[in-house]
C-alpha cells in the first residue's frame, strides 16, 4: 500500500493531467475529465467502504445530493460564500451518515446496502417535493467559485479545483489506510472475531468508514453544484447510486487509483454508448443502463477483484522491502506481575447448550509466568472453556478472574484492555496485508492516532512505534525474513507462528493459545515449543489448548485433561500421562 | 486393483498455500470396514472431505474402478454417502424430515422401505419421529446422522468422527451398528480417533500422521503396534 | 376524513399489502435458499403487467422474445461449461429446458395472442411467459456465484435490475400501459364498493400462501429447499443440488412476482419502472422480518399497504418519502434487538 512503489507513473500521471485543459481537446472532453473528478471522489470513499470495509451502499448519490443543495441553499438564499459552505455541506454529509451507519454498523452486512437503497430513493423524492430547494426544477444561478477576483467559470478552470480535491482526496484515503484506523477498517474483511480480540472496536471502524464515504460523496456534490452552477434531483437519484457501485466494481476491492479508473470507464463509456448507439441502432433508449447491468454481473463473475488489477500488472513495480522510521520513543510497557502469583482463576466455569452439557464445572488455576496445557480428545470441551476464558461464548455458570477482576461477562474487546491476547484454532489472518501489519494489527491498543491524524499523517511518529514494535516481535518469532511478505504467502505453521507475533504485540500478561501445534511438522513444533518456552522466560504466562500430548509433555508446568466436558485429571504432564483415565480418554476404553 | 470398491491414489489437499494432506493413497475392499486413525491435525477429516468431493483435492479418485463424478451430488447418487464430524443435521426440522431428505435421491418406494427398516434399527428415533433435529441429544443426533445416511441406501459410508463427544455406552452402541452394516452389504471408511475401539471393528487400518500414511495393517496387528500409542500421545 | 374515506383507505391498503405480502414472502424464499437478495422482482411484476396489457390489445408482447434470448443465453453458457466434460443426456436435457421451452412458449403466444381469449386465460398466458425467467436469470446471473458473499450477490442484483430495468424500457417503452380488468364485476358491502379484482387479489394471496406452506411442509422438493436454508452442506450431502434448490426458488419468486403483476396491473398503470417501487415495498416488508420469517412478513407487508394508503390521502406529496423512510424505524428496531452479527 506505500505510495513509494508507483512515483513515476504517478507523477507522470500528474503531468498529462495538468497539461490535459491545456491542449487543443474538444470541450465536452473537458467536461467529461470533470465528471470523472466529481464521480471518482464518490468512488473513492465507495472503494473504502466495500473493497476495504466489507460494507456496501447505493445511496452515495444522495450523499452528493446533501452536498449540493447545502452550499446551493446557503449561497443563493443567504448568501454564503461558496468555500464558507465548504465545511458546512461536508458536515451536513457526515450528520446523515452517522444515525443512519449507528442504525446498520450492528446489523448483517446486507442491511445497510438495503437500507441505503430505500433510504436513497426517499431522499431523492424528498429533495423534489421540498420547497425550499426548489422541488424537481432545482435551484439555479449558483455562484461559482472564486479566488481573490478570479472566478472558476469555464470548464478549464475549475478542472484543476476538481482535480486537486480528487488526488488530495485519495492520498488522505492512501494515508488513512496506512494507519492505525486504516487496519482496523481493513481488518473488518477478516470477520469480526479476530478484530475484536485486539481490541478493535468494530461498529466505529464501520461507522468511520461510512462516514468518510459519505464526506468525499458531499465534497463531490459540493464541487459539482459550483460547477454546474444550477442543481436539481436528478443526478442525486438511485440511477446514479447504482453507477457510482459499478465504478468502485471495476476499480476493484480496495484500490484507491482503482476508484478513478473504474470512474473513467464508466462514464467514457456511457458516452460512448450515448453517441454511437443511436446512429447504429436508430433508437434513443438508453442502452447504458442494460450495458451496465450487464457489466456488474459480469465483472463480478469474471473478476471478483475488478479490473484495476490487470493495470497493475501493467505498471513496473519494484519488490523493496519496507523501510521503517526510526522510532522516536517506546511503547509503554505493562508491568509483568510477580512470577507464581496467581494470575487467572477458572472457577466452576459451565456451559449448556440446550440439554448437552459441554463443559461441566471446571476449575483451574494459571500461576504468573507458567506455562498450563489444556488437553483432552477431540469434544471434551477445550474448545469450549478457551472460548468462555476469550469472551465469545457466554458462560452458563462460574466465573473467570484475572489478576483479581472479574472478566467474565465482559467482550473480547474489554478482555483485550487487560493484557489477555489469543491465537486461533483456524488461523485468522489478512492474507492481502502483510505480515508486518497483520502483525501490527495486535498492537492497535497501544496507539491512539485517529482518522483525522491519520488521514493528515501527523501520526507518523506513533505509526512508527507502532511497526517497529511489530517488526521487533516478528524477529522475536524468527518469521523475519517474511516480514514484509503478504501474509498469505506463508505456511501453516508460520501462519501459526504470526498468529503468536500479532499476540505478541499487545504486550500481553497472559497469551492464550489455541491448538497452535495442530498440522505442524515435527521440527516446527520444536520450534514452536522452544520459542514458548523462551517467552516464559520473560515472563509471560501462557494457556495453550492442544490435542497433541507428545508436544506439551516436554513443554508446560502444569496440564489439565477434560474429557466430556469434565475435568479429569490436573498436575505435572509426567504424573498426568501415566493417569489411567487419560490413557482411556486419549485411545478409547475397549469397547 | 480390479474389484476395489474406493481407491485414492496419491491425495492431496491444500488450504491457501497450506498443503495439509502431502500424498495419501488407501484403497478399500467391497464389504469391508477400513478406519483411518491417527491424532488431531493429521489429515482424517480432510481426507473424508476429499474422498466425498466436499474439499477440492489432486490425485485419482476412483470408486468402483471408475473416476469418481465429479459434484458431491453426484457421488451420493453413485452410493457414497459422508457422516461428517459435525453431522450437518437440518436442526429446525423434524426428525422425520431430516430421516426423508436422506432419501432425497431414491424413489417413493426405496424409501418407505428403507424408512421402516431403520426405525426398526434406531428405535429411539421412531420415539422421536415429531420433534425437531436441533432438539436432540449428543448420541441421537449421531443415530440420525446415521440414519439419513442410510437412506440414500450407500454401498460406501464414510464415517467422520462417529464417537465424537459421546459416552462410552453410546459409542459402543454405535460401533455396534457400524459394524452389523457390512453384512448388509455396506462397506464403511471410518475416521476415529478412538483407536482401540475403531480398530476393534474395522478389517484394516491406516494410521496417518501429518498429512501422511504412516503405517496400515490389517486391524488386529496395527493395534498393537506401538507406533500407535506414540502418534498419540508422543514420545515425551 | 369520515368513515367512508377510512374504510375505503383501508380496502385500498389491504389491497396493495396483500400484494406486498406476497413480494415479501417470494423475497424471504429467495434469500433464505440462495442468500440472494432479489432486487429484480419487482422487474417480473412490471414485466408480468405489461404483458398482461399488451395480450389484452391482441398483439404479441415483446417478452416471449425476450425468454428466447435468455434460453439461448442460458444454453451457450451451458455449452461452455460443458467444454471439459460432456454428456450427450445432460445436452437432449439442456436443449429442451433452455430451447424448446422458450421456443413452445414463444409458438403459442403467437397461435393465441389473436384469438380475444377470456381475460383469465391471457393472465395464465402472461405468467407462463415470465415465469421461466426466472429459471434463466438464476442460470445466467447468479449459478455462477453459488460461493459468493451475500454483498456480491447483492450487488450482482442490482446489476440485473439496471439490465432487465433497460429492456423493458426498450420492449415496452416509457409509456405506461393499465390492463383489463380480470373481472370487472363490484358489490356493496355496507358503505363500501368492493370491487371483483380485489377480491381477487385476496383469494390469490391467500392460496399461493396456502400452497407454499404445503409445498415447504409436504413435498419432498419443497423439503430439500428447507434443508439448504437451515444446512448448505448437509443439503449438499444428502445429494440435494445447489442448482435444482436455486432454480426451484427462483421460478417460484419469478412466478409470484408475474402473478402479482397480473393482479395490479388492471389496478394502476404501470410503467416500466413501476415494479422496483413495488418491490421495494416487500423489501421493507421483508426487512421488519428479518429477512427470515414469512409470517412477520406478511404482517408487515400489510402494514406497509396500510401506512401507504393512509398517507397518500393525508400526504400524498410525502407517500414515497413515508414508505421508504418506514425502513428507518425498522432498522433501529432491528439493531436494538441485534447481538453480534459475524459476516458470513
Amino acid at each position: 500500500m506505500a505510495g513509494n512503489r508507483h512515483i513515476l507513473p504517478g507523477a507522470l500521471a500528474l503531468i498529462l493531467l495538468a497539461a490535459f485543459p491545456l491542449l487543443p481537446v474538444p470541450p465536452f472532453w473537458i467536461t467529461l475529465a470533470n465528471n470523472i473528478g466529481l464521480a471518482s471522489l464518490v468512488a473513492i470513499g465507495l472503494v473504502l467502504l466495500t473493497g476495504v470495509g466489507g460494507l456496501t451502499s447505493f445511496g452515495q448519490a444522495a450523499f452528493c445530493g446533501f452536498g449540493a443543495y447545502t452550499t446551493a441553499v446557503l449561497t443563493t438564499a443567504y448568501g454564503f460564500s461558496p468555500w464558507m459552505t465548504l465545511p458546512l455541506s461536508l458536515a451536513v454529509g457526515a450528520a446523515v451518515a452517522i444515525p443512519l451507519g449507528l442504525m446498520t454498523v450492528r446489523l448483517s452486512g446486507h442491511y445497510l446496502p438495503l437500507g441505503t437503497i430505500a433510504w436513497g430513493l426517499a431522499i431523492y423524492y424528498l429533495f423534489g417535493r421540498i420547497e425550499l430547494l426548489g422541488r424537481y426544477d432545482g435551484i439555479s444561478a449558483i455562484p461559482p467559485l472564486e479566488i481573490g477576483s478570479y472566478r472558476f467559470l469555464s470548464g478549464q478552470s475549475i478542472f484543476y479545483v476538481i482535480w486537486a480535491f480528487v488526488i488530495l482526496t485519495a492520498l488522505g484515503a492512501q494515508n488513512l489506510l496506512d494507519s492505525r484506523v486504516g487496519r482496523a477498517i481493513r481488518a473488518l474483511r477478516g470477520g469480526s472475531q479476530a478484530a475484536e480480540a485486539f481490541g478493535i472496536n468494530i461498529e466505529r471502524a464501520k461507522l468511520t468508514v461510512f462516514v468518510f464515504a459519505a464526506v468525499v460523496a458531499a465534497l463531490s456534490g459540493w464541487l459539482y453544484a459550483h460547477m454546474q452552477r444550477s442543481i436539481n434531483p436528478t443526478p442525486f437519484g438511485l440511477d446514479m447510486g447504482i453507477t457510482y457501485m459499478l465504478m468502485a466494481v471495476i476499480g476493484g476491492a480496495g484500490y484507491v487509483w482503482g476508484a478513478i479508473f473504474g470512474a473513467s470507464v464508466v462514464l467514457i463509456l456511457k458516452e460512448t454508448l450515448q453517441r454511437v448507439l443511436p446512429g447504429l441502432l436508430d433508437t434513443t433508449a438508453n442502452f447504458e443502463m442494460i450495458v451496465f447491468g450487464i457489466l456488474l454481473v459480469g465483472i463480478l463473475q469474471l473478476s471478483k477483484e475488478g479490473l484495476w488489477p490487470f493495470v497493475l500488472k501493467l505498471l513496473p513495480r519494484s519488490r523493496r522491502s519496507r523501510q521503517l522510521a526510526e522510532p522516536s520513543s517506546q511503547l509503554d510497557k505493562r508491568d509483568m506481575p510477580e512470577r507464581g502469583t496467581p494470575l487467572l482463576r477458572i472457577d466452576k466455569v459451565r456451559k449448556q447448550f440446550g440439554g448437552l452439557v459441554a463443559v461441566n464445572d471446571v476449575s483451574f488455576e494459571i500461576k504468573a509466568g507458567e506455562i498450563v496445557g489444556l488437553i483432552g480428545p477431540n469434544g471434551a470441551g477445550k474448545s469450549t472453556t478457551f472460548n468462555l476464558i476469550t469472551g465469545i461464548a457466554s458462560l452458563s455458570g462460574g466465573g473467570v478472574a484475572y489478576a483479581g477482576q472479574t472478566l467474565s461477562g465482559l467482550s473480547p474487546r474489554e478482555i483485550a484492555k487487560h493484557g489477555v491476547a489469543r491465537t486461533f484454532q483456524h488461523a485468522k489472518i489478512l492474507p492481502d496485508m502483510s505480515v508486518l501489519e497483520n502483525v501490527a494489527l495486535g498492537a492497535h491498543l497501544r496507539g491512539s492516532a485517529g482518522v483525522f491524524r491519520s488521514i493528515l499523517r501527523l501520526e507518523r511518529k506513533e505509526e512508527a512505534t507502532l511497526l517497529t514494535e511489530a517488526a521487533r516481535q516478528i524477529e522475536r518469532v524468527g518469521l523475519g525474513q517474511y516480514r514484509d511478505r503478504p501474509a498469505g504467502d506463508l505456511a501453516l505453521g508460520q501462519i501459526r507462528i504470526l498468529e503468536i507475533a500479532r499476540a505478541l504485540a499487545a504486550d500481553p500478561t497472559l497469551l492464550l493459545l489455541d491448538e497452535p501445534a495442530a498440522g505442524l511438522r515435527h521440527g516446527e513444533k520444536q520450534e514452536l515449543s522452544n520459542l514458548l518456552k523462551k517467552l516464559r522466560s520473560e515472563g509471560v504466562s501462557v494457556l495453550l489448548v492442544e490435542h497433541d500430548m507428545g508436544f506439551v509433555m516436554g513443554l508446560v508446568d502444569n496440564l489439565v485433561v477434560l474429557d466430556f466436558g469434565t475435568l479429569i485429571a490436573q498436575g505435572k504432564p509426567q504424573e498426568v500421562r501415566k493417569h489411567p483415565a487419560v490413557i482411556a480418554a486419549y485411545l478409547g476404553g475397549v469397547a | 486393483m480390479t474389484g476395489s470398491l474406493l481407491d485414492l491414489k496419491n491425495i492431496h489437499v491444500s488450504y491457501g498455500h497450506a498443503e495439509v494432506l502431502h500424498g495419501i493413497s488407501l484403497s478399500m475392499e467391497p464389504g469391508s470396514i477400513v478406519t483411518v486413525i491417527g491424532a488431531n491435525g493429521a489429515g482424517k477429516t480432510t481426507l473424508l472431505n476429499a474422498a466425498m468431493g466436499v474439499v477440492p483435492s489432486t490425485g485419482t479418485i476412483l470408486y468402483d474402478g471408475k473416476p469418481v463424478p465429479r459434484s458431491v451430488e453426484a457421488r451420493v447418487a453413485a452410493g457414497m454417502c459422508l457422516v461428517p464430524e459435525k453431522r450437518e443435521l437440518f436442526g429446525s426440522m423434524s426428525v422425520e424430515d431430516n430421516i426423508e431428505l436422506g432419501g432425497f435421491l431414491r424413489t417413493a418406494a426405496e424409501r418407505n422401505e428403507t424408512r421402516g427398516e431403520l426405525y426398526d434399527r434406531f428405535p429411539r428415533l421412531a420415539e422421536r419421529r415429531k420433534q425437531l433435529a436441533g432438539t436432540l441429544s449428543g448420541g441421537e443426533r449421531q443415530m440420525l446422522a446415521l440414519a439419513r445416511a442410510l437412506m440414500s441406501r450407500p454401498r460406501l459410508l464414510l464415517l467422520d468422527e462417529p464417537s465424537l463427544g459421546l459416552a462410552p455406552k453410546i459409542v459402543a452402541d454405535i460401533l455396534r451398528i457400524v459394524a452389523e452394516l457390512r453384512t448388509t452389504g455396506v462397506s464403511v471408511l471410518l475416521v476415529e480417533q478412538n483407536a482401540r475401539a475403531a480398530l476393534e471393528i474395522a478389517d484394516f487400518g491406516y494410521l496417518v500422521e501429518l498429512g501422511e500414511v504412516k503405517r496400515t495393517g490389517p486391524a488386529g496387528e496395527l493395534a498393537v503396534d506401538p507406533a500407535l500409542m506414540e502418534s498419540y500421545l508422543g514420545v515425551g | 376524513m369520515d368513515a367512508t374515506i377510512a374504510t375505503f383507505l383501508i380496502q385500498d391498503g389491504l389491497t396493495n399489502g396483500a400484494i406486498y405480502a406476497l413480494l415479501g414472502l417470494a423475497i424471504v424464499l429467495v434469500f433464505a435458499v440462495t442468500r440472494v437478495i432479489f432486487i429484480p422482482q419487482g422487474e417480473f411484476v412490471a414485466y408480468g403487467a405489461l404483458t398482461l396489457a399488451i395480450l389484452d390489445t391482441g398483439q404479441v408482447p415483446a417478452t416471449p422474445k425476450l425468454l428466447l434470448c435468455f434460453g439461448a443465453v442460458a444454453f451457450l453458457l451451458d455449452l461452455w461449461s460443458w467444454r471439459r466434460s460432456f454428456a450427450m443426456r445432460d445436452l437432449v436435457k439442456n436443449i429442451a429446458l433452455n430451447l424448446g421451452l422458450p421456443l413452445a412458449i414463444y409458438g403459442a403466444v403467437l397461435y393465441l395472442a389473436p384469438l380475444q381469449l377470456p381475460s383469465f386465460i391471457r393472465a395464465l398466458i402472461a405468467v407462463s411467459i415470465i415465469a421461466p425467467m426466472g429459471l434463466y436469470v438464476y442460470r445466467i446471473a447468479y449459478r455462477p456465484l453459488a460461493d459468493a458473499s451475500v454483498l456480491v450477490l447483492l450487488i450482482t442484483s442490482v446489476g440485473v435490475h439496471l439490465a432487465m430495468l433497460g429492456l423493458g424500457l426498450i420492449f415496452f417503452g416509457p409509456e405506461g400501459l393499465r390492463a383489463a380488468p380480470l373481472h370487472d364485476g363490484s358489490f356493496t358491502l355496507g358503505p363500501l364498493l368492493v370491487t371483483a379484482q380485489s377480491v381477487l387479489i385476496y383469494l390469490m394471496t391467500i392460496l399461493i400462501m396456502v400452497g407454499l406452506y404445503f409445498f415447504f411442509e409436504k413435498t419432498l422438493l419443497g423439503k430439500a429447499l428447507r434443508a439448504t436454508a437451515v444446512n448448505r452442506l448437509g443439503a449438499q450431502l444428502v445429494g440435494v443440488r445447489t442448482q435444482l434448490t436455486g432454480s426451484t426458488a427462483f421460478v417460484l419468486a419469478a412466478t409470484i412476482a408475474a402473478i402479482s403483476g397480473v393482479l395490479l396491473g388492471p389496478i394502476t398503470t404501470i410503467y416500466y419502472d413501476t415494479g422496483f417501487l413495488i418491490g421495494l415495498k416487500g423489501f421493507v416488508a421483508a426487512i421488519l422480518g428479518g429477512m427470515g420469517s414469512f409470517p412477520i412478513t406478511a404482517i408487515a407487508a400489510i402494514g406497509v399497504g396500510m401506512v401507504e394508503s393512509f398517507a397518500s390521502f393525508f400526504a400524498s406529496n410525502y407517500k414515497e418519502i413515508i414508505v421508504f423512510g418506514l425502513i428507518v424505524p425498522v432498522l433501529i428496531w432491528l439493531s436494538l434487538g441485534a447481538n453480534h452479527h459475524e459476516e458470513d
